[in-house]
């Protein structure tokens, strides 16, 4: 009825979709191809005579090669020695980051949900403008900072500032969850004599648990992406640098060895991936709750 | 010192909540102020300042609105501002542009839509730096796809490298600004979408309204909150956006893509002026502050005068 499409709607329809998701998922494509090809392809142009244009064949030839192998994916390894180093660093400074800001989140969402206080709107809207200042605009005091305490060119250097600017964002989005979780049961605990720290891990806690997955991923994922900037200006040391940062390493004074660099990228994106895939739903739908809620 | 207990001490039940409220939000309060708040504060000092590699820990000098004399009144500066400002409105426009289109098809009556709606998410959630990584590669002028295919197509005769020239540099940069900024957009826009009452369509499709006019006179206003407000953000992130860029052409070619946070990391971590770099990261806040309290203010006149708030509360 009110759903239905005619068939020209729905052809429509598909290669609109089909057209938006080219160009979100090119790269990635491109990626793949990329890395299976010998360099000498990739470094190679179809002979397209001079006054021709190129052919559709020619342009076609560019993602086809005979000798197209896995290779570039063991090669790697030898290019770049470390590069084992550099993806147990990136899941590492992202799991420690999800794990210390959670610390600070948990809490501090906790009371934005359940209680009202003086002071409730403006730190929250306090907390909340925090997003508006990057991590670039305080590189310098932070790179003081660090200096101060001796944690520059160290796993420190990029966890502390990584966890602040996630803990304003893994605050609302908690709230929002903590928020449906009924008051009664609390009070029921209230009444039988429990104290409130009590309450918070005995009753909150065990019900607000796929909320707390939901936002833990999102801080994954966010800690994930975000550890460039952080990594190139606070860490010099190459035991430390996570992925994004030694992927640099491919980068050659002679020539980009192009094939291993996509290949290393696309294992290094791997972890967040399958977390997404296998999360997607509740992801999605934890991310967006604040944006239907009334 | 008893009465100094009893200060502290709650005697309602409100005030206990309070401080009880307050032990729990303190640790991430603490984090803040150390790590946001005294930096914004540092920044903020070290902008009347000299200091550079050799005064950083201290014993630089005091130097008064030098910096920002510089600053504001350097050959680049206003060409800078602009260029913020114009990447920051073309990119965010397109982002709304191609949210809202995404949005909409996804949220149609179709066939695979979880699948559909999880692909479009992967620009999103990996790293900025590999995804531009990808692009740098599809934007190499010799072996690069784009290259190739307009080659192909004849719009060029010939190689193009996209980075290289300044026009080009800028719009690449944009798409790939894009192309990351797209997905959260679609998302949020799509989820708003799927949240408007049915009953709302149900008695216009009744009526005899056609599925455009219903788009215009349903969908449209009742998300218009969630626009405002990714809009904001959004701009927010993009005036800030700095892997992107840096990642791409590093500011170049001869600045064509230097926006004033390139050019305060630039300044500070490069050149090691970590004085006049700080002017600059103040100059970001101040624009940005500014350029929010405007938004916001016109969007609440606007609401005002035609009966409709755009900030959700």
């Amino acid at each position: 009825m009110m759903n239905k499409y005619t068939v020209l709607q729905k052809i429509g329809i598909y290669s609109s979709i089909a057209l938006f998701l080219t160009f979100m998922l090119l790269p990635f494509v491109e990626m793949f191809i990329a890395s299976l090809r010998p360099l000498t392809h990739l470094f190679s142009r179809p002979d397209v005579a001079v006054g021709e244009t190129m052919s559709f064949m020619d342009f076609m030839s560019r993602f086809w090669s005979d000798k197209m192998s896995f290779q570039a994916y063991r090669d790697m390894w030898v290019t770049v020695p470390q590069l084992p180093r550099y993806i147990f660093n990136s899941v590492f400074l992202s799991t420690a980051v999800t794990f210390f800001a959670m610390c600070f989140i948990v809490p501090a969402a906790y009371a934005y949900a359940r209680f009202n206080f003086r002071g409730k709107t403006v730190s929250l809207t306090l907390f909340l403008a925090v997003n508006m200042f990057s991590g670039a605009v305080l590189l310098i005091p932070l790179y003081k900072l660090l200096r101060m305490y001796g944690l520059l060119n160290t796993y420190w250097a990029m966890i502390i500032p990584g966890v602040a600017f996630l803990i304003p964002t893994g605050i609302w989005l908690l709230k929002s969850f903590l928020e449906k979780i009924p008051y009664e049961l609390e009070e029921a605990a209230f009444v039988d004599g429990a104290s409130r720290l009590y309450t918070l891990r005995r009753v909150i806690l065990p019900l607000a648990t796929p909320g707390l997955i939901v936002v833990g991923v999102a801080m994954f994922i966010g800690a994930y992406a975000q550890q460039f900037l952080f990594a190139i200006t606070f860490n010099q040391d190459r035991d430390y640098m996570p992925l994004p940062a030694g992927i640099f390493e491919f980068i050659g004074y002679q020539r980009v060895l192009w094939n291993e660099m996509m290949a290393a990228s696309l294992v290094g994106i791997l972890p967040v991936l399958l977390i997404f895939l296998f999360m997607q739903k509740h992801l999605i739908a934890g991310l967006t709750s604040g944006a239907v809620k009334e | 010192m008893s009465n100094l207990i009893q200060i502290f001490k709650p005697k309602t039940k409100a005030q206990t909540t309070t401080l009880f409220a307050w032990a729990l939000i303190a640790p991430a309060a603490l984090v803040m102020f150390w790590i946001v708040v005294w930096p914004l504060y540092e920044t903020f000092r070290l902008s009347f300042t000299n200091s550079n590699l050799g005064t950083l820990m201290g014993g630089a000098e005091f130097v008064g609105w030098e910096n920002y004399e510089k600053a504001i009144g350097g050959r680049k500066f206003p060409s800078i501002v602009t260029r913020t400002f114009y990447w920051m409105f073309l990119s965010v426009g397109l982002k709304m542009i191609l949210g809202l289109i995404g949005a909409s098809l996804l949220a149609s009556n179709i066939r695979a839509r979880g699948i559909l709606r999880a692909l479009v998410m992967p620009p999103w959630i990996v790293p900025i730096a590999i995804g531009c990584f990808g692009w740098l590669w599809l934007y190499n002028g010799h072996f690069g796809l784009i290259s190739n295919f307009i080659e192909m197509v004849g719009i060029t005769d010939g190689p193009f490298s996209f980075l290289a020239y300044k026009q080009s540099a800028f719009y690449s940069a944009i798409v790939t600004d894009v192309w990351i900024g797209t997905p959260m957009v679609t998302l949020f826009f799509l989820a708003a979408i799927q949240g408007v009452p049915k009953d709302l369509h149900e008695a216009a499709y009744v009526d005899g309204a056609s599925r455009w006019y219903r788009f215009r006179r349903i969908t449209l206003p009742q998300i218009l909150p969630t626009i405002v407000s990714m809009a904001l953000l959004s701009a927010i992130w993009t005036f800030n956006s700095f892997e992107i860029i840096w990642i791409l052409t590093e500011g170049g070619p001869r600045g064509a893509t230097t926006t004033l946070i390139i050019d305060t990391f630039k300044t500070a971590i490069f050149s090691y002026k970590f004085g006049a770099g700080a002017t600059r990261a103040v100059l970001v806040v101040l624009i940005l502050g500014v350029f929010s309290v405007v938004y916001l203010t016109v969007l609440n006149r606007l609401g005002n005068k035609y009966g409709y708030s755009g900030v959700r509360k």
